[in-house]
């Protein structure tokens, strides 16, 4: 597989899996508004892997589609992060997720969007402003339910404690990366990261809420190694199109 | 500003063009029907290919708006209506859309339908700062509140004004 092949499908299966975590909320969120909110923003991360898959089978060139690569490959053939595949949780988990992952996915599309490849920097200038709103409506979220409730702190806390070993996954660099970091395809991570940890400091203070010191970061979504979470959330979302090839209505 | 949806026909002399432009003028967003694709700002150019086949850009609000398969059906069938039995609708996201590429007309054709038309500058705003208030599209009020950050359809946000109590639709900025 060629760096920019997996690169592409590392950002597809993450926007795709962030995506239908988030539209299991769709008719379940704790307001009419919220829930709303959450379909659209599945929507967007949905209609951002449709993008990159297509792309990703233009750069793979053996006729594979959107609908190939999202539905005909198993758990360890998908590349997206650990942090996206984590179960829903309860709604302040869900929104800790989301906070965490636009306040990288917003400075990381923004850099993207200046891509020597016209085709991903397509993709990242129509990201950015997308993620621009998702970052917006997470936070003011993770805000109000951190300088919330005794019950509301607490919940948000918890998310925080436990999704924060996902974060270093966002900044790490390996060989598929630095080919691409080299030609000017790929941003640099490490000129977004400062981004992402000013905004989280500023949101967490606001909303009272302490980020804990991670001793055991955990690592390996971008290479095929998942926890047992992702294989489910396959069966659940693949069936259909297991089930019934090629259906279309 | 651009206020208007520019696209380019003016380099290429044939004579097929000017039809093709005046074919799809009356095809409208399939969700908000009183704009029409042009008014919206979604069509980017109307060429002829190499292979000598119309060829037109469209480019999406939303990465993910569902719509987008509905508009290139409706100008095909458009295209149909007006003799065009071969042409291309292919999709285009650089550069990405904005709504600063809504025509005036579009604008006002919004606001007459009930739906706060997006402000009409600079779409890239301050990530957490505040919204400026919308005027109310029934009432003209300034006292509205934004009660969903999401409406009905990516692209809208709801509104309530406190003037006349009338919940309503507004357009995102972006």
């Amino acid at each position: 597989m060629t760096a920019l092949l997996s690169y592409t499908l590392r950002l597809a299966d993450t926007a795709l899996i962030l995506g239908h975590r988030l539209s299991e909320w769709s008719g379940h969120g704790p307001t009419l508004e919220e829930d709303i909110a959450l379909s659209n923003l599945a929507l967007d991360m949905i209609g951002q892997a449709r993008l990159l898959y297509d792309y990703a089978g233009q750069v793979e060139g053996k006729g594979r589609d959107e609908d190939a690569l999202a539905y005909l490959r198993d758990d360890k053939d998908f590349y997206n992060l650990l942090l996206v595949e984590q179960p829903n949780g309860d709604f302040a988990f869900t929104i800790v997720r989301h906070f965490i992952f636009s306040a990288f996915a917003y400075p990381f599309h923004s850099a993207l969007a200046a891509s020597t490849d016209p085709i991903l920097a397509g993709i990242g200038a129509k990201a950015e402003k997308e993620m621009a709103y998702h970052l917006r409506h997470a936070s003011e979220w993770v805000i109000r339910l951190g300088d919330g409730t005794a019950d509301s702190h607490q919940r948000a806390q918890a998310a925080v404690d436990e999704l924060m070993i996902y974060a270093n996954e966002l900044f790490e660099i390996d060989e598929t990366d630095h080919a691409l970091i080299k030609n000017g395809v790929a941003p640099e991570p490490d000129k977004i990261k400062p981004v992402f940890l000013a905004t989280l400091e500023s949101i967490f203070h606001q909303a009272t809420l302490k980020a804990p010191t991670v001793r055991h970061p955990q690592t390996g979504g971008r290479k095929g190694v998942h926890s047992e979470h992702l294989s489910h959330l396959l069966n659940e979302m693949q069936s259909l199109h297991r089930a019934h090839p090629g259906a279309k209505w | 500003m651009v206020t208007s949806a520019p696209f380019q026909t003016l380099n290429d002399p044939d004579p097929r063009l000017a039809l093709v432009v005046k074919a799809i003028a009356e095809v409208c967003d399939p969700e908000i029907p009183v704009l029409t694709l042009n008014d919206l700002g979604v069509i980017r150019s109307v060429e002829v290919a190499k292979d000598g086949i119309i060829e037109i850009a469209i480019t999406p609000t939303y990465s993910g708006c569902p719509a987008m398969r509905v508009m290139e059906l409706d100008l095909q069938t458009a295209l149909l209506k007006a003799g065009f039995n071969a042409a291309r609708i292919k999709t285009i996201l650089s550069p990405a859309w904005t709504t600063d590429w809504m025509s005036k007309d579009g604008r006002e054709k919004l606001l007459a339908y009930g739906i706060a038309p997006p402000a009409a500058k600079a779409s890239r705003r301050a990530l957490f700062g505040d919204e400026n208030s919308l005027a109310c599209p029934r009432c003209a009020s300034a006292q509205t509140v934004e009660i969903s950050e999401f409406g009905s359809t990516a692209c809208k946000s709801l509104w309530r004004c406190q003037n006349c109590l009338e919940p309503f639709d507004a357009f995102k900025c972006i």
